[in-house]
């Protein structure tokens, strides 16, 4: 129901979220924001079982903070994804695993950009692009195509908004916005958001 | 959407609203006819409840507890945002088990903030906003508040919209009923409506559109005369 998608540039991670929160069969809130800030320069964007998201997030996040506040410095992003993984594998053979996925987006001065990919079963892989949920069945293709490791920064928005067009006219739900943010040396960036309109019909049955 | 129950709360510019049906459900047993879903827990917070009633009491009644003791230590009382949130954390441990508690916490925040809606679920949601449904006459009731809450509402007519969602989502939903209860929370606090029976509510509508007919159709002889009297001239 949920998605997540995060592609890598030379020089930046651009992220992306949809805006619903369900239940059942209903929309109770069209502008949840599923990013969660971890630093000045990490993302983590968290979908999955409703209250285990918000509850690991905010525990990972406040937990960083705590290694900042302890160390007098920032988590790396490659740290924080382990350290996130490392909880998630520790709660997974307890009673009260998280049923969450995870996607971690961030900036470190040594190593550039970077993209983790984390899912419930706790594996962790770090990938140009990566997406989460239903949706990812429809995009990941798109990616695999069009994707090229020098991407500029519009290029990526163009890329991402390939894949929303496709989610729009393809999948059986109605994701009619989406929270976009980038991640570059400066910091984390909000960008428009992304609504797509009118799904493009698809061509008509030649008649004669 | 399990719980046999339609409790609606939402903001607009007069504060927040609070509505729920009176009819407690146990299975096919009407338990209880005439109960209470919406719980104040203070003077400026209102809390609707939804999911298992005993639960929903007590945790209510924790909270409560919980909010006052920090009015207490902290000498000022906590925002809707925090008691959500102290709801929310006081509940996760029991996720996985048969606790069902789904509420909004509808309050006024202190002399600057104004209203606050928040909706806490004990499988561990907690989502702000400024319109929820919650229980099985829940999409009933959307569908009625959707196309008709707006924020420049006046008190009169949010209460009225609200009395209507709750209306249609017990006549279609056999899970509520009875009566309807309305709250309005303004920076004053809390205030209540009379409790309402809905069957009243049903045979006047039912009044209102015998009379309509009527109406109609006597206009429509009225038109119909007139017609037939021009052409004769």
């Amino acid at each position: 129901m949920e998605y997540l998608i995060g592609i890598q540039g030379q020089d930046f991670v651009l992220v992306a979220a949809d805006n619903i929160a369900a239940n059942s069969i209903i929309q109770m809130k069209q502008d949840q924001d599923k990013m969660f800030k971890l630093s000045d320069k990490i993302l983590l964007l968290c979908v999955g079982e409703a209250g285990d998201t918000v509850q690991f997030a905010e525990y990972i996040q406040k937990n960083i903070q705590l290694y900042k506040m302890r160390n007098g410095y920032e988590l790396s992003p490659k740290a924080a994804a382990n350290f996130t993984r490392k909880n998630l594998a520790d709660y997974l053979r307890s009673r009260t695993p998280y049923h969450v996925n995870l996607l971690l987006a961030g900036f470190d001065e040594t190593d550039g950009p970077g993209l983790y990919y984390m899912d419930h079963l706790s594996a962790l892989a770090k990938a140009p692009f990566a997406a989460h949920g239903y949706g990812a069945y429809l995009t990941l293709s798109i990616l695999d195509r069009y994707y090229r490791p020098d991407l500029t920064r519009d290029e990526a928005v163009d890329l991402l908004k390939k894949c929303i067009e496709e989610l729009n006219k393809r999948f059986i739900l109605n994701l009619p916005s989406f929270t976009v943010r980038l991640i570059d040396t400066e910091g984390i960036h909000d960008l428009e958001k992304l609504m797509p309109v009118g799904a493009k019909l698809l061509a008509p049955a030649p008649s004669s | 959407m399990s719980h046999g129950t339609t409790t609606l709360a939402f903001m607009f510019q007069g504060g927040v609203i609070a509505a729920a049906d009176t009819r407690s459900s146990c299975n096919g047993l009407v338990a209880c006819p005439a109960s209470q879903k919406i719980l104040p827990v203070h003077s400026h917070l209102v809390g609707t409840t939804s999911g298992t009633s005993a639960d929903c009491a007590l945790w209510k009644r924790i909270l409560a507890r919980e909010l006052r003791l920090y009015q207490l230590r902290h000498g000022r009382r906590l925002s809707t945002a925090g008691a959500a949130k102290l709801l929310a954390h006081m509940l996760h441990p029991f996720k996985g088990t048969e606790l069902c508690v789904a509420a909004t916490l509808c309050g006024w925040d202190g002399v600057r903030s104004g209203p606050s809606l928040y909706y806490v679920c004990s499988d561990g949601t907690r989502l702000q906003g400024a319109l929820f449904s919650v229980g099985s006459g829940s999409p009933y009731a959307y569908s009625v508040l959707d196309g008709g809450v707006r924020w420049g509402l006046t008190v009169e007519e949010a209460i009225s919209l609200a009395r209507e969602a709750v209306y249609r989502a017990t006549h279609r939903d056999a899970y509520s009923g009875n009566c309807v209860d309305v709250y309005h929370i303004t920076s004053h606090g809390w205030t209540r409506r009379d409790r309402e029976e809905l069957r009243e509510e049903y045979y006047r509508e039912k009044e209102r559109e015998r009379v309509k007919l009527k109406e109609r159709r006597e206009k429509q002889e009225g038109v119909e005369d007139g017609q037939s009297s021009g052409r004769k001239k």
